[in-house]
Parts: C-alpha cells; structure tokens; sequence
C-alpha cells in the first residue's frame, strides 16, 4: 500500500473549470454544500459564460466555479485559487492566470487533443511542454477512466461521457478528506427520480474518483481543514439571489402585506422572480410583465392596491424604468426596486459584475427626485437589506432601490437562517377614517397616509402632476411646487435620523479611512484587515445607505488624514463623498467585470499610506 | 400570514348610489364642446345601476385630454404616465381582485407609447374595463396625427399630409385576443351607454373604442357617424342572432359576394336570409367587422366580440389553491428548505 500523508491547512481556494456543458456549476455546488457540512466557513463565485451555448471546447464556453473554505472567517471566494480543476485545454487557457504559483492543477488529459488545443489557441500541449513546470500538475485520464468505471452500466457514451465532472468530484473529495455522504444523499434523493440510470452511473463515477485519490500513485497528499468557529444555529448556503427573495418574503410576513413582484427577466436578476414564483401560496404574486416599464408600473398599481410592491431589474431594466419610478415617488407609495448591477453601459457585460449603477439610482430621473438608495455587501447581507428596503418603502410611503450585483447574486456563503419571531415588525397602518381624511398629510416621518381601494369614504385621485400640499388636488402654482420639491426631499433625509452608529473597523481616527458600499465588502474587510495586522493606523466602514447617507458619516471622514474609495467603477461613491462632504476622497478603481481581489486592496491602502 | 393589516370594513350600499355620487368638486379641464364630457356623463350615469360598492370601483389612466378623466369621477383614480394605465391597472386588479378595474386612455396613450401594455393587457384577458377616446389626434400635446389618424392627415406635425399607415383599434384589441371587444360614439346617447353596461358586466378583458369629437384640433372626424342627418346611412347597429342591416329604413345590408369579399346590398332585392347574421362569439366574423371602414361600408356600432374564458385574476387564484398542498407551509419554512446543517 502506498503510504499518503495528510497536511493541515488554515484555507484553500478551489476552482472547477471546464466547459459549459462539463457540469462545473454542479460540481461546485455539491463541493460547496459538503464543504458546509463539513464545518468550514466558505465563500463561492460562479463564473458563466454569456452565450448559452458557446461552441464547445472554446475559451467563451469556459464555466467555472471557485470556493474558498477555510477554518477561519471567509470574506471571499479567495483571490487566486489554490488549486485548479481544468476540464479541457480552454479550461486550462483561461484560468491559469490566476492560479496561485506552486498551486495545484488537476487536468483532464483526454481532452488535451489536437483539435481542443487549436480551438483553445495553444501551439503545443502544456501538458507535454514543460510550460507548466511552476505548478504541482496531476494529468488524469478523468474521461477514460470514468468510462471504464461504468462500462457497466449501459449508458450511451454520450451519457456517459458526462458523468466526468462526478469522477473529478470524487477526486476533489479524497483530496480534501470529505466523505462522499452528501453528495451520494443528493444522487439518491434528487437525481434517481429524474434518471435512474444516469444516477447510477455518476454514484459509480464519483465512488471511482474517490478511489483513484486513494490508489494512484501520482496523489501523495490529501489535505485537512479543521473546522471553523461558527456561531451555534441552523444555517444553509445562500446565494444573494435567494437572499433577496427570502428577505422579501421575510418581510411580507413581518408587515403582513400581500407581496406583488412585477418583473422582466434580466440577466443576473431572473433569480429572484423563480424563488418567488414558487411561493404564491404563501401570498405571493408573480407577474411577468410585458417589459421593464411594465414589471414596475403593475408593481406601483399593487401598491396603490395595498401591496408589498416590488420590481427586480438588471441596469438596463433600472433605465427603463425611470419614470415609473418618479410616478411611485410623486404618487408618495412604497415600492422596492431591486438592481443586480452587471457590466454596463448598453448591454455591457451581462454576466459580470460591476457597481457602476451608483449614480443612476441615486440621479437617474427627471425633476428633485430623491430616492432612498441601499446597497448590499455580501449574499446574506441582500436578505437583511431586502427587508431593510420594505421596512423604509412602508414607513416613509417611498420607493427604495436596493442595489447588490452580479457577484452577490450568484456567489453565496453559509447563512444562519434567522426565526422571523426575533424580527422586529414593520408597522403598516392603512387609513380608514373618512372624516378630515387629507391625502397628502403627514405624519412625524413626512410620509402620507396609505389610503387603499375598497375603504369607503377615501375616494381620492392621485397622480404624477404636482399635488397640492395636503389636498392632493392639481396645483400649478410655484410657491406650492417649491414646498412640495421641498418637503418629499426632506422626508428621504429624515430616514437618516432612524439609522444606527456607522460601525468603523480598525482605528477610530488615524491615517487612511477606507469607504466601500455594495458587493466590495468582503474584498475591502480582508484587504484593510491585511494591513491592520502590520499595524497601521487604518480602518474601514462599509456604507449600506446611501441616500440618505448616514447623519455621523461626515465627522467620521474628516477623522483620517486620507479617505480610499475602492469601486468596481470610475469613481462614483467617491465623487458623492467629495462633493458632499468637502474632502479629498480618493478613488482605487477596476471594472473588469471581476471582484476586487483583497491582495490588491491591502496594496491600494498600503500606496495610500505613501501619501499620508 | 397575518391579513390583519388590510382595513376591516364594511362596504357601502351600492342602491343608494346615484349619478350625483359620482361627480368630483374639481371643474373639467375640457375644452367647451370636447366629447369627453359626454362620455363623462355617460359613465357616471351608468355606473350606479352595476351594484358596486363606489370604493371598489378604480379608475386608471395615462397621459392626455382623455386621460384627466379621473379626476372628475368620485372613486378611487390614479392619472397616471403616458400609456402605461394598462400595466398599472394589471397589477392593481391582480393583486385585488374584487376591485372594479377601469382604464381610461387615448388613442396616442394605447396604440403609440401605451401599445405594448395594451396588447398584453388583452392577451392575458385581464379583468379591466378600457375605455379608449379615440379623437384621432393627439388633443393635450395640442394637435399632431396620432396612430389613428387617416394617412394624409395634415397636421402641425405632418404639413404634408401624415404618411403612416392607421391602426384599426378594433382589429389590433380582437388580434389581441380581447374578449369583449365593442365600439361606440361620445354622444350616441343609447349606444354608449348600453355597451359601457355590457363591458362592465363581462368577467375579463373589455375593449371599448369610443369615437370622440375634438373640436378643437379634430372637429368632425366622426360626424358622418353621429350627425343626425347622415347617421343612419352609416351605422351599423350590431345585434347578436340578428342580420346585418342599416339605413334609414333598414333597408341596406351587409352580405359575403362569392369572393368572400363584403358587399353592401339592397335588402329587397337580395333577400334577408342571405344576410350575414352577427354572432358575438364568431372570431372571424368579428375581425371582418372590423374590417368595414368608412367611406365603402357602413361603420359597426356595437359588440364585435363576447366570449367567455377564465381571467387572469381567476387563473392566479387557480394556481394559488393548487399550491396550497405544497410542503412549504410558511415562510419560516421557505426560509429553512434546502440543504441545511447546525452548528451547536
Ligand atoms: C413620456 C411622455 N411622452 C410624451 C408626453 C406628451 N404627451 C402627452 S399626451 C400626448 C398624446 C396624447 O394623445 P391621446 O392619447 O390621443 O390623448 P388625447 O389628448 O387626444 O385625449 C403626448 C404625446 C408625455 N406626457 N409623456
Ligand atoms: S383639445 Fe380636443 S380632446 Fe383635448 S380637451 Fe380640447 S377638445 Fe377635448
Ligand atoms: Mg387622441
């Protein structure tokens, strides 16, 4: 028997690579899901490719999956992979860059032929070439020998050529010392009742992956990474997608309302219309609208109704929807508006991240038309803020746009998944009383009263002209105009009066200040932690508000010597924070549709530094 | 869920209601003589006789002359952005289906900006009752051709004469998949009045066309139909189980010629039973009414097309009661389904 050893890591960062029809997203997710079991904290970041159906073996059909799991808090995916499952020679192409020097590359040989090379673009092979001598490579026949694990079974070698990703599943799991429990679960429950031949061959490919790992000779090391120190509670793996549905869901229950989701697919905001399609028994309606115009006006008309009104939409859509949303804001109704930021301008880059939608929630309309504006900072975080935005929309009678991205939608990490019983509530009180009833009265928040169809005596008219204070009747006159401008500005300000102490993270005062917002969070935290831990005076705050920013945020800034705005854009959130706040705030900024990478913040933070 | 939010009330007696009820303290905005304030008058006379409590009714609206209507109806109402009443009435009327959903548009609001909504809100037979003013021009924005002015039209915007090619409104609801399609003219006193009831009453989608006077940009476009001395030539009063006549003593009517082609006939002379006889729920025969336009054939006045199918609401509400076996019972529970793991 070959003698193995087992090393202890603190993380390791994993990428399944391979084409779009090699089941990497599959692949991942059960890694991801036995990697949860197993105790670690994680983080995870699909990559697809745009077209559906790139052509096979080229380098814009590559899919890929990256995990970081480690004993420790996990605040990303990890910056390069330690390890990399190459598929086929596009795989390969594509992903290398990023693999961590020394790192480990597991590739499938069999696609390593001539014609994958040349699509691929590579001259010679790098599995023969020596081009890859800076990294530990396994070449495995992982297509042969999962063929040869289920010649039994039957399947047609189509069929049976796609139990691969099964095999190199089982290759991952022996490398990493995680039992093959859950995923033979999964097989059993979820894959026998669709296929029961396919879910046979896959347990055997899977099992056969295993064992390789253990046999072969060219495997010498498996690793192990403890346990990490996770607070007690039932949790699951959420992607920010699926966050967001259940944040809305959460807060139907905690207001009571009916929910009403008009929408428009739009790549990468879909996801959230399937979660909730799902729920309409539990008081949810769905309506696939006609367009994006559609999927906000149907949702302002179930909020006129009496509705959890909400729209969700991709940058494209959100343009599409500007003036439906100063009518919601003019009419003074709660809706939500949801934004998965991609790549833009135009189509841009759908499937890519980015944060460049900043300025167009925050101005994106025509006339004083402010809108409280949120943003999410990981996938879990897109449930709290989902209820954040309802809780705002309901109690100021305001559209709120809740901006999280590409990165947060599909990427996920290990959520504990809260009792709605410890909630707090979000009060609503529909109007009923006819006597003395004034459509556009306050109340202490600035926001006016929500008077539904059906409550006798209330018939009223509302609608995008400007209204008269109190009455609500059509006024023309300037005087009126200007007050109105005057007082639907400042009921958004007043919500930051009900907001908490911005929490700073690392020093109270000193030399470089680091403000992010949105999906950047995680990458900014480790960067900034980075530096804390070489002992600079450095710190970091994560805005979720930003409109109305929050009230301390200003005697905050001017505390540091330097203030670093690292955006996946060209410098929006730093532009709002020098005009409003007078300082010189400096942006670190990237849009390659990629996240930031927390090796390439602490460098950021470390050059600020320089200047201080 | 807690439904306790949403307000305990009782609602209101609709016998009591009358025409009066229905009238707001705010003055039209209409030019003197604009068909809009007949229809007004036509609908506040109407709608007291439906038996709906008047805080069930909602009236929905774009952008235009036609669209202030709202205002001057004493129910709920929203004036709302140019073309997009169909799509905000879809939502109110899916989330509340007891209501009595009402559009109110022009025809700039449904078939330029608002075409899309209007064509969707059909399809999917939406429970609203749209009422289309159709002054073949563009009235607030101060006279410019509209989808349905005649081509050649000379307009401010069009001093050569319009080229476009109009839309058939009652064509496009009935391709649209409408299932109550109906026409009538602001002052036709019986007509109008009759089909408002009509439509109100129908369980889905109910298209009307109402041919409506501007006289300030459009003076005229429908006298041919509601001038008292030439109305008779020219409107085709539909009956359903009843054969196409018209004239002043009925005399005209309306048969197939061997090509399939209309052609208009002396009843006299070629026998009544070889009329077209109208049928509300014939498809086809409601698109080639439609197809009867002035000056060639007489202009149809009327329901083209009734027929039953289940609403949107109705078939939301299906899906609702067929989900209710399902095993996620509440959202705690939603929030917990999947895979997941506990951590002591
Ligand atoms: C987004 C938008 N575009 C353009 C306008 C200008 N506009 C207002 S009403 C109208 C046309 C209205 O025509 P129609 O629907 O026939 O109504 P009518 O005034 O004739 O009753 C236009 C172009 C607007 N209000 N909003
Ligand atoms: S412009 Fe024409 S449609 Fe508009 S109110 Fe005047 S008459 Fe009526
Ligand atoms: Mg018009």
């Amino acid at each position: 028997m070959l003698e193995k050893h087992t090393e202890v890591l603190e993380s390791v960062a994993i990428r399944f690579a391979g084409d779009s029809g090699d089941g990497m997203q599959l692949t991942g997710t059960q890694f991801t899901e036995t990697t949860a079991l197993a105790g670690n904290d994680l983080a995870t970041f699909p990559d697809y490719p745009a077209e559906i159906r790139a052509p096979a073996g080229t380098l814009g059909g590559v899919s890929g999956f990256q995990l970081n799991l480690s004993s420790r808090d996990v605040f990303t995916p990890g910056d390069e992979p330690d390890v990399l499952v190459a598929m086929n020679p596009a795989a390969l192409k594509v992903n290398l860059p990023d693999l961590k020097p020394g790192g480990i590359l597991i590739l499938n040989t069999e696609q390593f032929n001539d014609k994958n090379l040349e699509r691929a673009g590579y001259k010679s092979n790098p599995v023969e070439d020596g081009s890859l001598a800076a990294y530990r490579v396994y070449p495995v026949d992982i297509t042969g020998l999962t063929l040869k694990s289920i010649a039994d079974v039957g399947l047609n070698q189509r069929a049976a050529v796609r139990c691969k990703n099964f095999f190199a599943l089982g290759l991952a799991y022996w490398m990493f010392n995680r039992t093959l429990d859950h995923t033979i679960a999964w097989i059993e429950q979820t894959m026998a009742k669709k296929d029961a031949l396919a879910a046979q061959a896959n347990m055997k490919a899977l099992k056969a992956g295993h064992a390789f790992g253990e046999t072969a000779e060219i495997f010498t090391h498996s690793y192990v990474i403890p346990e990490a120190n996770i607070a007690p509670g039932k949790y699951k793996n959420i992607t920010g997608n699926e966050a967001t549905a259940m944040g809305l869901l959460a807060a139907m229950q905690l207001s009571g309302l009916e929910m009403f989701l008009g929408t428009y697919p739009i790549t990468p905001a879909t996801d959230i219309l399937h979660h909730l399609s799902k729920y309409k028994h539990l008081g949810v309606k769905t309506f696939q609208a006609e367009d994006e115009i559609a999927g906000i006006c149907s949702a302002i008309g179930a909020s006129y109704a009496g509705g959890l009104a909400v729209t969700t939409t991709s940058g494209p859509g959100l343009a599409l929807k500007s003036e439906a949303m100063n009518l919601a804001l003019m009419i003074e109704t709660p809706l939500v508006i949801v934004n998965v930021q991609r790549g833009g301008p135009s189509t841009g880059l759908p499937t890519k991240t980015e944060q460049s939608d900043l300025l167009q929630a925050l101005f994106g309309r025509n006339g004083e038309s402010p809108i409280p504006v949120i943003a999410a900072k990981s996938p879990g975080d897109c449930f709290d803020c989902a209820i954040e935005a309802a809780r705002i929309a309901i109690t100021s009678m305001t559209p709120v746009l809740l901006l999280t991205d590409g990165y947060l939608a599909n990427g996920s990490e290990p959520w504990r998944i809260p009792q709605l019983t410890d909630l707090p509530r979000i009060p609503v009180h529909f109007h009923t009383e006819p006597n003395g009833f004034q459509p556009y009265s306050r109340d202490e928040r600035g926001a006016r009263p929500w008077a539904i169809p059906g409550t006798p005596g209330l018939e009223h008219r509302v609608g995008g002209l400007e209204k008269a204070n109190l009455t609500g009747n059509v006024a023309y006159d300037g005087g009126n105009h200007e007050l109105m401008c005057r007082l639907r500005a400042d009921k958004i300000r007043r919500i930051a009066d009900d907001l908490p102490a911005t929490e700073v993270h690392g020093n109270l005062d000193g030399d470089v200040l680091v403000v992010g917002w949105g999906g950047t969070y995680g990458a900014i935290r480790a960067g900034v932690d980075k530096v804390l831990r070489d002992g600079h005076r450095v710190a970091h705050v994560h805005l979720r508000n930003l409109n109305p920013l929050p009230n301390d945020l200003g005697a905050i800034l001017h505390r540091f010597k330097r203030v670093l705005v690292p955006e996946i854009n060209l410098g929006q959130l730093s532009r709002i924070l020098r005009e409003r706040y007078l300082i010189d705030a400096v942006g670190y900024n990237r849009l390659q549709g990629k996240p930031f990478k927390e090796s390439e913040i602490a460098r950021a933070v470390l050059a600020e530094l320089e200047r201080v | 869920m807690t439904a306790s939010v949403y307000p305990h009330v009782q609602p209101t007696d609709p016998a009591l209601l009358t025409k009066k009820d229905f009238q707001t303290d705010q003055d039209p905005r209409w030019c003197p003589g604009c068909g809009d304030y007949s229809i007004l008058a036509q609908v506040q006379r109407i709608l007291p006789e439906l038996g709906i409590p008047k805080e069930q009714i909602v009236f929905i609206s774009g952008i235009g002359c036609s669209s202030r209507f709202p205002y001057y109806m004493n129910t709920f109402g929203m004036h709302s952005i140019h073309g997009r009443a169909p799509a905000i009435a879809s939502g109110v009327k899916t989330l509340r289906p007891g209501l009595s959903v009402w559009v109110v548009t022009g025809d700039g609001d449904a078939l330029a900006i608002g075409g899309n909504h209007f064509i969707h809100a059909l399809r999917r037979n939406m429970d609203l009752k749209i009422l289309m003013f159709n002054n073949r021009i563009y009235g607030l924005t101060k006279g410019q051709y509209s989808p349905t002015s005649e081509q050649g039209k000379k307009t401010k915007s069009s001093p050569a004469g319009a080229p476009d090619y109009p839309f058939n409104p009652i064509s496009v609801a009935l391709s649209a998949e409408a299932t109550f399609v109906a026409r009538a003219a602001d002052i036709d006193a019986k007509g109008l009045p009759a089909v408002l009831e009509r439509a109100a009453k129908h369980k889905g989608s109910a298209f009307i066309e109402i041919y409506q006077n501007c006289p300030i940009f459009n003076d005229g476009a429908h006298d041919y139909l509601t001038d008292r001395k030439t109305k008779a030539d020219h409107e085709l009063r539909l009956e359903h189980g009843k054969p196409l006549r018209f004239g002043p003593k009925l005399e005209k009517g309306v048969a197939l010629d061997a090509r399939m082609q209309p052609v208009v006939v002396d009843v006299a002379e070629y026998g009544e039973d070889r009329l077209l006889v109208h049928d509300e729920q014939n498809d086809s025969l409601a698109y080639f009414l439609s197809r009867l336009v002035h000056p060639a054939f007489p202009t149809p006045v009327g329901v083209f097309r009734c027929v039953e199918r289940p609403s949107y609401d109705q078939l939301v509400e299906e899906q609702i009661d067929t989900a209710r076996g399902r095993k996620v019972q509440s959202v705690q529970q939603a929030l917990e389904a999947g895979e997941t793991w506990t951590i002591t």
